[in-house]
């Protein structure tokens, strides 16, 4: 035995100790109640600690090996376990079948992985590849963008694809909204859904009071959040990054707290039902027309069916968010945007230059939120019921972590976020209680291997000399 | 010349941090069309004139008047008003670019005041109305033709921040010109540069200078910049002025000897 092979088997050993001693408690016993009188008593999983902890003995080693170099050694290894987990020999249970069989998938990718890079690499230096990243660069909003549009034509539209497309597609919007004030401007906020609360209050409240329209609120609903979003930023945007953030997130509480205490406007916690849903040139999305209103079905001749709104919502959500993410994208172009990239980078330097730092945050501020209260008015519309519920801060958290995953400031960066933040948890439903634990696994994974968000690269808002061909990045 | 045509005139300057006296009650003007340096051993408080006059400090006492378009009494403006109205540019002693945006982008930036008047405030731009397309073909030939003097044009898309020492020098002076300044401030343009880069720099100032017909106010320690290319030099010592004038006469006084070797001894500019 070579004193390297000896110290790579100490360190597994190590390992396995510490998991042993940390899965003891965890794993290893448990107390049960066995009935009033006899009290609780323990329940022994003592196999189930011992299957783990050898797989970490072995796992550990193939990593080793792996991280050494020595790539046989590492996939015998790894082929070992992934058999193991695979067999069908009885395991004490099935999540432990998962877990021998998932170390020894990690094992194989960590020692192939050198090799995997290389040729990538390898790849992505040759011509044809960087032709085809070039083309991919360009062509990937494309398709994404035609899939949105013919996804409700498609067999695959039935109600639960739509639900979530709908759902996806009003992140990709908050997303993109948030995206001018944390990704341009460099302004943490931590309270974005205040404003998306304040869009959704407004069409609640002028529908159900008042009588208006969905079309006729949208605007005046973003108006409002801007509103809001003005009031709020003058005098906290001269916090610069924690602080500010702080006091977005305590701005974020304050509404949600006024939703539900001021009763008299809001309903308070029981929240505000019977919002009417969005019109199609005056026609409803419903099986029977309130009196004086024609039905969607009735317009077109065609019989009713459930999933009708739900295509109509989700058109209606994709057109709001692509036009969201135009006026971004033209923004950024504008002296405007270029200013709160510059902010971003160095404010000192911008006050230097004659920039006023205060108007230029205000700005992506007011349009940030104006954004959200469109998103907003469109949640209200589509859920018919609003309450202070929906507007906690594990949302701000979610449309923050998107626009973070995705890259600061990539607006193709947001959409796959998006995907894969709302939709992932969506699609895992199956795994039950598994289903987080995959949910933070692949969160894990993008953040070691994605460091700087999904997209990281920043394209010039505009260049003096045309871009070089096959030279993408 | 008379002290009503000075461009800027610097009065009873004096800033105090707490108890600590960083200039005390210093005077002096520069003349349009000059490179005034100002210069003194470290410490002396160079740095906060500038930062007095750029207005990120505002003075305990003194006035600063500017004589560009109109008078501007800079002690009573907010700093990016300085810039946008009274055009006082400035560069900084550790390079403030923007690092992650590009060359051009960043000479873009300086532009951002006329670009955003162009743009009716960002309306006429989202409409993609030609007013606001032709101002910034203009703003991108102003960029190009200071790319060109600075030697920067193949590096235009790059981002600034991976650019060489020395090209990041140039580049923010390049900047500050691009706000169209009537007065130029410049932080120790020539700090970190080699020889060769500190000659270019010369030559890129006395053409500010001659060329452009803009004031500069330089803050400088390679004696070889200052007195090669100053038309005026003052100097500061623990906050005091303690002598003023051409550089060979400057170089000269015993005062700055004493300043900056301690002794009466010669070899001051050694």
């Amino acid at each position: 035995m070579t004193p390297r092979l000896f110290s790579l088997l100490k360190d597994a050993a190590l390992t396995a100790f510490v998991a042993a001693a940390l899965g003891l408690f965890i794993v290893g016993f448990r107390t049960v109640d066995v009935g009033s009188t006899k009290g609780l008593a323990f329940d022994y999983e003592l196999v189930d600690l011992a299957v783990a902890v050898v797989a970490i003995f072995v796992g550990r080693l193939g990593l080793s090996f792996a991280s050494d170099g020595q790539r046989w050694p590492a996939l015998v290894l790894g082929a070992v376990l992934g058999a193991v987990g695979a067999a069908p020999v009885r395991l004490p249970s099935t999540f432990l079948h998962w877990f021998v069989g998932l170390a020894g998938l990690l094992v194989i990718g960590r020692s192939l992985w050198p090799s995997a890079e290389r040729a990538f690499g390898q790849a992505r230096q040759s011509p044809q590849g960087r032709k085809l990243g070039v083309v991919g660069a360009r062509w990937l909003a494309w398709v994404l963008l035609a899939a949105a549009v013919i996804l409700p034509i498609t067999p695959l539209a039935d109600q639960k694809t739509m639900d979530l497309g709908v759902l996806i597609l009003t992140y990709v919007m908050l997303g993109w909204g948030l995206n001018i004030v944390v990704g341009l401007a460099g302004l943490l906020d931590l309270g974005y859904v205040a404003f998306y609360a304040v869009g959704a209050y407004s069409y609640a409240l002028l529908s159900t009071q008042w009588g208006l329209g969905f079309w006729a609120v949208l605007p005046l609903a973003g108006a409002f959040a801007a509103t809001f979003g003005l009031v709020l930023g003058f005098p906290v945007l001269r916090l610069r990054g924690d602080y500010l953030a702080i006091v977005t997130l305590g701005f974020g509480e304050i509404i949600r707290l006024v939703l539900i205490n001021w009763v008299d406007l809001t309903n308070g916690p029981a929240g505000i039902g019977g919002i009417p849903g969005p019109t199609l040139f005056g026609a409803v999305f419903a099986e029977n027309a309130p009196p004086g209103q024609k039905t969607f079905a009735e317009m077109m001749g065609v019989p009713f069916d459930g999933t009708q709104r739900l295509i109509f919502l989700y058109y209606i959500i994709l057109g709001l968010a692509l036009i969201t993410n135009l006026f971004a994208l033209r923004l950024r172009r504008l002296p405007v945007g270029r200013a709160w990239e510059a902010l971003r980078e160095d404010e000192i330097a911008c006050r230097a230059l004659g920039i006023n730092p205060t108007n230029t945050k205000l700005t992506a501020f007011a349009i940030g939120a104006m954004l959200a209260g469109f998103a907003g008015s469109f949640f209200a519309a589509k859920q018919r019921f609003v309450s202070p519920e929906s507007f906690v801060f594990i949302e701000s958290a979610i449309i923050l972590a998107i626009v973070v995953l995705g890259g600061m400031g990539s607006q193709i960066g947001v959409v796959l976020a998006a995907v894969l933040l709302i939709g992932l948890p969506e699609w895992f439903r199956e795994l039950g209680t598994y289903r987080m634990l995959a949910f933070g696994l692949a969160m894990v994974l993008i953040m070691i291997f994605r460091p700087r968000g999904l997209i990281a690269h920043r394209a010039p808002s505009l260049r003096l000399h045309e871009k070089p061909s096959g030279g993408g990045g | 010349m008379t002290a009503d045509q000075a461009l800027i005139d610097v009065e009873h300057l004096t800033m105090r941090f707490g108890g600590l006296v960083a200039i005390d009650d210093v005077s002096f003007k520069a003349q349009p069309r000059q490179i005034t340096a100002i210069i003194g051993p470290n410490g002396a408080g160079k740095t906060t004139v500038f930062n007095c006059i750029t207005g990120f400090y505002k003075p305990t006492i003194g006035r600063l008047t500017l004589r560009g378009d109109r008078e501007y009494l800079l002690e009573r403006m907010l700093g990016h008003e300085i810039g946008q109205q009274a055009r006082v540019a400035r560069t900084f002693q550790n390079i403030r670019l923007f690092p992650g945006m590009t060359v051009l982008e960043n000479l873009m930036v300086a532009q951002h005041n006329k670009l955003m008047r162009a743009s009716g405030m960002s309306v006429f731009g989202l409409l993609g109305l030609n007013r606001y397309r032709v101002a910034e073909a203009a703003a991108v030939e102003k960029a190009r033709g200071w790319l060109e003097r600075i030697d920067l044009v193949v590096d235009a898309d790059r981002p600034a921040g991976e650019l060489p020492y020395g090209a990041q020098r140039r580049l923010e002076i390049a900047r500050a010109m691009c706000t169209e300044p009537c007065l130029l401030c410049l932080d120790e343009p020539a700090a970190g540069l080699n020889p060769r880069e500190s000659a270019e720099l010369n030559e890129l100032l006395v053409s500010i200078r001659d060329r452009d017909g803009i004031g500069v106010l330089l803050i400088e320690h390679d004696m070889s910049v200052v007195m090669r290319i100053s038309d005026h030099v003052v100097v500061l010592d623990y906050g005091r002025k303690i002598a003023e004038g051409v550089p060979d006469d400057v170089r000269r006084d015993p005062a700055v000897i004493h300043a900056y070797l301690g002794t009466g001894e010669e070899g001051a500019d050694a």
